[in-house]
């Protein structure tokens, strides 16, 4: 479980998050949402130990990450954030290998291969395996970051914005290899698309302004009434062919 | 196969370093292999230093088109050397102690670069834009203050600054290339230790942080590597800011690899066997018609500008 107890954390002149407390459950696929600067980012720095809190705590599966060394929050949480600039001549594979690093550092083993290569299979990257990241398209370099950030078995996977720039084809093959990751391991997501969080999610935390607006399951956390207030504009969540999606009610 | 081409590379060195020794060798031998090898030396030591410096200056930069001497490392060397011929005079710079005036600049150069380093990077690696622009900044004040110096200082003596100032591997002494040779030896292993975390420092701040590294750190320590490697040598033989980029340069095309173990070792060699090669050809060829230096910051300068527009800086 991921303990938020009255976390707050300034940038600058600025209360980036403001007094935040909320429990999220292990074993799920918990979306981020909330308008543009609402704190989405910084609260997955701060959960990650990225970024010192001026006040309030985290605590990841019992660890306070603020105070946890380095390597040990490596081994809690893998963080995937938003840029995806890849570094030039490096192949899909030595990229997913760096997954390793807080388990070898710098001195790879057997297993290390062997989960290098089962993250690289998960993503199905096998085929462009020996490819230079660079090549990539969009999507499959989304997917061979995720593959890095799977291949560091961590029971914490907090995604900055991974559908960023992705046609539906990738946004759907992407969330649904979460969907089945979040049955192993607790997947935390920021998204922009309320539909994919609607359909994809379990459950949701919303910010607006730093502030927590609500956090719970999806059912509860997505309603019409909340959306519009959070987004100040009048949304409707609707059910098409048995899904929920969230359309433009204005 | 970038293992491949790294010893390919060294085979050129060792080529190159032969081609200088021996080349044009006549009587008596020993007296001229000695004063070759120890030129010999002192162009490896530098090539070696300022292409190892370079390669990893520029992952910590995240840019391939800058070299350590943005922030001010040449200017300070000149500032220096105005200054010691401002209070001394001519006559007092010519009769300085080769080895305390070198390790006196060498000191002076890596404590002030650690200490731009360190103040500038207390507040986290993320300012790094920051420390440039200080540095740049820092060098442009620098050379202001020594150009005043200079104005106020006798035509004899302006001569004594100007041939100070420029890269010169003519006359190189025994003790100071010593030390430069022993301190490139350890810097180089610290660089070679610390490859793996380089590589993965290179993915930048915030994902090497996810990956358990104490970016900082390791940014600052490889930055200190840095300011002794590049001190060291324009101590030793004056500034050549250009050679770095195009041994890196170099490097990057010759072993297509992220390695750290693999690049510095080309860059070095590569930086080595530009120097090497081209005081061979000045010296043997074209006669000393003109300084290595000033040859190798035009081709360093030339490809700088030729890499801004058509290549992507990362």
């Amino acid at each position: 479980m991921i303990e938020l107890d009255n976390l707050t954390v300034r940038r600058g002149a600025t209360v980036a998050l403001d007094g935040i407390s909320c429990r999220i459950p292990e074993g799920r696929l918990t979306a981020i949402i909330g308008p543009n600067g609402a704190g989405k980012s910084t609260l997955l720095h701060a959960m990650a130990g990225l970024i010192r809190p001026e006040a309030g705590r985290v605590r990841v599966s019992g660890l306070d990450v603020a105070q946890a060394r380095e390597r040990e929050r490596a081994r809690l949480i893998a963080l995937l954030p938003q840029s995806n600039a890849a570094v030039p001549r490096l192949t899909v594979r030595e990229l997913v290998a760096f997954g390793r690093w807080p388990h070898h550092r710098g001195r790879p083993r057997a297993a290390d291969r062997r989960a290098t290569e089962e993250a690289i299979a998960r993503f199905d990257l096998g085929p462009l395996a020996g490819r230079e990241v660079e090549t990539l398209s969009g999507g499959q370099r989304q997917r061979a970051f995720l593959a890095m950030a799977y291949a560091q078995e961590t029971p914490w996977m907090l995604l900055d914005e991974p559908l960023a720039a992705l046609d539906p084809r990738y946004t759907r093959d992407i969330m649904e290899r979460l969907r089945d990751i979040s049955g192993e391991r607790g997947v935390l997501i920021v998204l922009h698309d309320l539909s994919i969080a609607a359909r994809h999610a379990d459950w949701c935390v919303a910010l607006k302004g730093g502030k927590l607006q609500a956090a719970g399951p999806k059912d509860e956390t997505l309603t019409s009434a909340r959306l519009s207030s959070l987004y100040e504009t009048p949304l409707r969540v609707a059910r098409i062919e048995g899904r929920a999606v969230v359309i433009d009610a204005a | 196969m970038a293992e491949r081409r790294l010893l390919a590379l060294c085979t050129l060195l060792a080529l190159v370093a032969s081609l200088f020794l021996l080349w044009n060798l006549r009587a008596p031998y020993a007296f001229l292999l000695t004063l070759r090898a120890e030129k010999l030396a002192a162009l490896v030591t530098v090539g070696a230093a300022t292409g190892a410096a370079t390669i990893v200056f520029q992952t910590i930069a995240a840019n391939r088109l800058l070299t350590p001497g943005i922030v001010g490392f040449d200017s300070l060397f000149v500032f220096i050397q105005t200054a010691l011929v401002f209070t001394l005079g001519a006559a007092g710079h010519a009769t300085l102690s080769p080895l305390p005036k070198f390790l006196g600049e060498a000191l002076c150069l890596t404590i002030a670069a650690t200490t731009l380093f360190g103040l500038l990077l207390r507040r986290g690696a993320g300012d790094m834009i920051r420390m440039l622009l200080t540095g740049v900044i820092l060098g442009v004040l620098l050379r202001g203050m020594a150009g005043l110096a200079q104005r106020l200082l006798e035509p004899s003596e302006f001569a004594v600054v100007q041939q100070a100032v420029v890269a010169s591997f003519n006359v190189v002494n025994g003790g100071p290339l010593g030390i430069a040779a022993v301190t490139l030896a350890l810097a180089l292993a610290a660089l070679w230790h610390m490859g793996p975390v380089l590589d993965v420092a290179a993915l930048g701040r915030d994902r090497a942080r996810t990956l358990g590294l104490a970016h900082d750190r390791v940014v600052f320590t490889a930055l200190a590597l840095v300011a002794v490697l590049v001190s060291v040598s324009t101590a030793l033989v004056g500034p050549v800011t250009f050679l770095g980029l195009l041994a890196a340069s170099l490097a990057h095309a010759a072993v297509p690899d992220h390695r750290h173990r693999l690049l510095v070792p080309a860059a070095a060699m590569i930086g080595a066997a530009l120097l090497v090669g081209g005081q061979a050809l000045f010296e043997r060829v074209l006669g000393l018609q003109s300084a290595l230096a000033i040859v190798v910051e035009f081709a360093g300068g030339l490809l700088f500008l030729l890499l801004v527009p058509w290549r992507d800086a990362r």
